[in-house]
């Protein structure tokens, strides 16, 4: 059944998703995903080439507003709820020099 | 009382909206301890909106709809200034600055907003085990759980803490928390009620509805949370149908199709108990004896729908939490660099079945899966709605179970996910169509425990499956659904 997916998947699924995991957890999740995309099989093994995607419930269009200013959410008060704001700006630990 | 005597009542002066609070109050802080229902019991503004309630009626103005009736709202949904939590640790700490619309419609209708209710953490699941902050119980049988994701709303009604409730339905967590805890539920059409100020799990699919112990009353709550708002681009523009106009309108004449691959049927799904196949063939009966016409019906890709939603609504969860980074609000977990404490924060904060979502999301969307498996979920969702099209053609509206079983116990199913996905096979095709449906009580199981069937049509069809709800409400009231 793991062989729908493998811990090395796992780690690197993790690593895209920015959640780190530790050894047991990458077991576990392993042999829960396998079982999810076990079932998903019945989607994926579908012939439906000729079948158009829906992404959406409704047929939407772009929705466009009058260019009138209205009033917008304060900005103190968004900034009062950063663990660490400064000057008016989010404040957050180095980001040069990291590895991409 | 239901909300509309309730309400009634105010209105004429004949209660307050105050007293109507302390009696529900007083019922939380009696059985709360042992229910969890609420996060958190929002007494202080709920004073202040009942006194003003009942300041209008004194001054001879008119409060609204829903004049001093208590509602729960479901902890994902936006009030500002108090903590909107999710059920999740990341949130920590955090005080929306603004209101969801649906929050300040309430208001606007007279409503008290008496507290904030649990939820599986960010929508994710269908018990309320999944909260942070401890699972809701269901009020029939604390040792059972109420469903979810909207469980503390559903308990919270089915409780009586309050006559009414707010929830979000994106895979069915309105309809299958109503029918374990014995109350209505609806999801409306995709776009009839506001998103703005939810916070979202999977856009696409995502809809917040009513929780209440009658069909009207769900109704009346409806039509006030109800209609456009430009502060959704999805939210649709046409006036909404009034729904308590057409209640009492029965089913004489009306086409009832069996979705027979929901209902047990050969071919269907399984896994759906004989208890609550018992239960849906007699509420089908009761209809025919009402006037219906009744027929058999087959939505052949719906036995595809959980598959397919297993795999967008992830894929949808895992672009809408990439927000909860530690930067802008919620739980920081500090560390030497902004990518190491991105991943240190998001960590610490999200639990097991979040992490697990993300990850299928993040997996089903990745460079060599995307067309396999998020690529082919969207067709399939292509299939369903060609296969309902095709089905309202032959019928007004379809009825299928709400859950597969009936309440189940703590812990049964949080071993193998697939084990409680498989609660929202019923209730997914709506979701993935976008179409309205609601979940009505019907009698008990063989466990004793409560029963719901669930109405579907097609898109702005809540004048049409509320009115066919009514009609069960009113046979499963006389002792017709045993």
């Amino acid at each position: 059944m793991s062989d729908r997916i493998t811990r090395d998947e796992v780690i690197h699924v993790a690593r895209l998703a920015r959640l780190e995991l530790a050894p047991d957890e990458v077991d576990a999740f392993t042999e829960q995903l396998a079982r999810v995309l076990e079932h998903a099989a019945d989607v994926e093994s579908l012939e439906v080439d000729d079948v158009p995607p829906t992404s959406h419930p409704l047929p939407l269009v772009n929705v466009f507003r009058a260019d009138e200013i209205t009033p917008s959410i304060d900005r103190d008060e968004v900034l009062a709820q950063a663990p660490f704001a400064e000057d008016h700006m989010f404040r957050v630990p180095p980001v040069l020099g990291e590895e991409p | 009382m239901t909300a509309i005597e309730l309400s009634a009542a105010v209105r004429a002066g004949e209660r307050s909206a105050v007293d109507v609070l302390d009696e529900h109050l007083a019922r939380i802080e009696e059985r709360d301890g042992e229910i969890h229902a609420f996060n958190l019991v929002t007494a202080d503004l709920a004073r202040s909106q009942a006194e003003a309630v009942d300041s209008a009626v004194a001054e001879g103005r008119d409060p609204g709809p829903l004049a001093g009736v208590p509602v729960a709202v479901k902890d994902n949904t936006c009030t500002r200034g108090i903590p909107t939590t999710c059920s999740s640790r990341i949130l920590d700490g955090w005080l929306p600055p603004y209101n969801a619309t649906v929050v300040d419609r309430l208001a606007a209708a007279g409503a008290v907003t008496i507290g904030k209710t649990n939820l599986d953490e960010f929508a994710m699941g269908s018990s309320t085990e999944n909260s942070a902050f401890g699972p809701t119980r269901n009020p029939h049988d604390t040792s059972k759980v109420p469903g979810g994701s909207s469980g503390g709303s559903a308990a919270a009604v089915a409780a009586a803490f309050a006559p009414l409730a707010i929830g979000s339905d994106t895979g069915g967590s309105i309809r299958q928390p109503a029918a374990l805890c014995g109350v209505v539920g609806a999801k409306p059409t995709y776009g009839a009620v506001s998103r703005y100020g939810l916070i979202a799990f999977a856009s696409s699919l995502d809809q917040i509805g009513p929780f209440a112990t009658t069909v009207a009353d769900a109704a009346v709550l409806l039509e006030s949370i109800g209609g456009h708002d430009p502060r959704d681009s999805t939210s649709i523009e046409a006036p909404a149908p009034s729904i308590l106009d057409a209640l009492d309108r029965g089913v004489d004449g009306l086409r009832v199709g069996v979705l027979t691959e929901l209902a047990g049927g050969p071919g269907g799904v399984e896994g759906i108990s004989p208890d609550v196949i018992a239960r849906t063939t007699q509420a089908v009966a009761a209809l025919e004896a009402a006037g219906a016409e009744v027929s058999e019906v087959s939505v052949p890709s719906a036995t595809l729908g959980l598959s397919a939603y297993y795999l967008i609504a992830p894929a949808e969860a895992s672009s809408n939490l990439s927000r909860y980074d530690g930067v802008r609000y919620g739980l920081r977990v500090d560390a030497p660099t902004t990518g190491e404490m991105n991943t240190a924060s998001r960590s610490a904060g999200f639990g097991d079945e979040v992490k697990r979502r993300i990850m299928l999301g993040t997996y089903a969307l990745s460079a060599g899966y995307y067309d396999a498996f998020y690529g082919k979920a969207l067709k399939v969702r292509t299939l369903i709605l060609r296969d309902f099209a095709a089905a309202y053609e032959k019928v007004d509206v379809l009825v299928t179970p709400t859950s597969p079983t009936t309440a189940f116990g703590f812990g049964d199913k949080t071993a193998d996910p697939m084990a409680m996905y498989v609660n929202d096979v019923c209730t997914i095709p709506s979701n993935l169509s976008g179409h309205p449906a609601i979940s009505v009580p019907f009698g008990v199981g063989d466990d004793g425990l409560p029963i719901g069937v669930q109405i579907l049509g097609p898109a702005q069809s809540e004048p049409t499956i509320f009115s066919v709800a009514a009609v069960l409400e009113d046979v499963a009231s006389k002792g017709g659904a045993r």
